[in-house]
């Protein structure tokens, strides 16, 4: 969408001098549309000029794909961290627990990982950016860059350090590419003093980054404070 | 049919040639592991991506590797590892 700024028929009073300033740019004006901005476009406008989908019908999808997020991960861990049997077919089966609990992911296979007080577990695609984003919407853009994806299966304790995140060194990391057809979530370890918690105030402790393996979720105090 | 099972020895081969829509990581060729699960089948990427059916499907596991095999000079933890989905042609039997 495009201001037409050549229309001069504004009606503010002209008490300030226009074009003496120096403006931030939009970013529309920081670099030109790239080759895939224009086929996007171009294939947009034909699909719908065609009748093949709607405007809204776009719209809609893509206000689905926003809606999705990482609720519905925290959701799935504070089910596993209070009933046992629940923990116990999600981490033999994602897609049949998670399907089970009332998320629809198939044909999406899930793999759950565990974290426990010998293994912490963190998940990156070096070849793209797979995420289970049935699970915690479209992933941040630090797990799409070239950084993290890369490091983070060579040096993960050093980019675990960027993030806040200290693990022992006793502690056995295990870094998951994401390269084919599975999709993985960590199951972090519930967080000391969360004790007597409902699911509901659990899940409100389970983090999009605590899932990736980025970081451990806090206790209820310290998560408060933050 | 799946070649193998868990806990078996494999290595990557050395194909650093092939070209194309591969989903084998680079880092990992010619580098040993061990199975840790079998995921099933799945259509082939290499041809899936060029508008074929991806037919027919390939077995794929998860292997582990040690960081130390993957990286040399690795600097984090012994136990360390990393593991990556592969598809059954680029494995291979080892006995290290």
């Amino acid at each position: 969408m495009q201001d037409d700024n050549t229309d001069d028929t504004h009606d503010h009073a002209h008490d300030h001098d226009h074009g003496t300033r120096d403006f931030q740019p939009d970013l529309e004006d920081t670099h030109p549309f790239t080759e895939a901005q224009f086929l996007e476009t171009a294939l947009r406008e034909l699909l719908i000029e065609k009748g093949v989908i709607t405007a809204d019908e776009l719209r809609g999808a893509i206000e689905f794909m926003d809606g999705r997020g990482a609720h519905l991960g925290a959701g799935v861990v504070a089910r596993a961290w209070t009933d046992p049997g629940f923990k116990a077919r999600l981490l033999a089966d994602g897609t049949e627990a998670v399907e089970l609990y009332g998320i629809p992911i198939r044909p999406t296979h899930l793999v759950v990982v565990e974290n426990t007080a010998t293994v912490h577990n963190v998940i990156v695609c070096t070849l793209c950016s797979c995420y289970p984003r049935n699970l915690l919407g479209r992933p941040p853009l630090w797990y799409k860059s070239r950084e993290y994806r890369s490091r983070a299966v060579r040096e993960p304790r050093a980019v675990l350090a960027e993030f806040g995140t200290t693990i022992p060194a006793e502690v056995e990391i295990r870094v998951h590419d994401s390269t084919a057809d599975m999709r993985y979530l960590v199951l972090p370890m519930r967080p000391e003093g969360s004790d007597g918690l409902s699911e509901v105030e659990l899940a409100e402790l389970v983090t999009r980054d605590a899932m990736v393996g980025v970081t451990v979720p806090r206790g209820p105090a310290r998560a408060a404070a933050e | 049919m799946s070649r193998f099972a868990p806990g078996d020895k494999v290595r990557v081969i050395a194909d650093f040639t092939r070209p194309g829509h591969v989903r084998t990581p680079w880092y990992c060729r010619d580098k040993a592991g061990v199975i840790e699960r079998a995921c099933g089948a799945f259509a082939n990427p290499e041809t899936l991506a060029y508008a074929k059916d991806g037919l027919p499907k390939l077995p794929l596991y998860r292997v582990r590797f040690a960081q130390r095999e993957l990286w040399p000079d690795y600097g984090g933890g012994a136990g360390d590892v990393v593991e990556i989905e592969i598809y059954e042609p680029w494995l291979k039997a080892t006995e290290e």
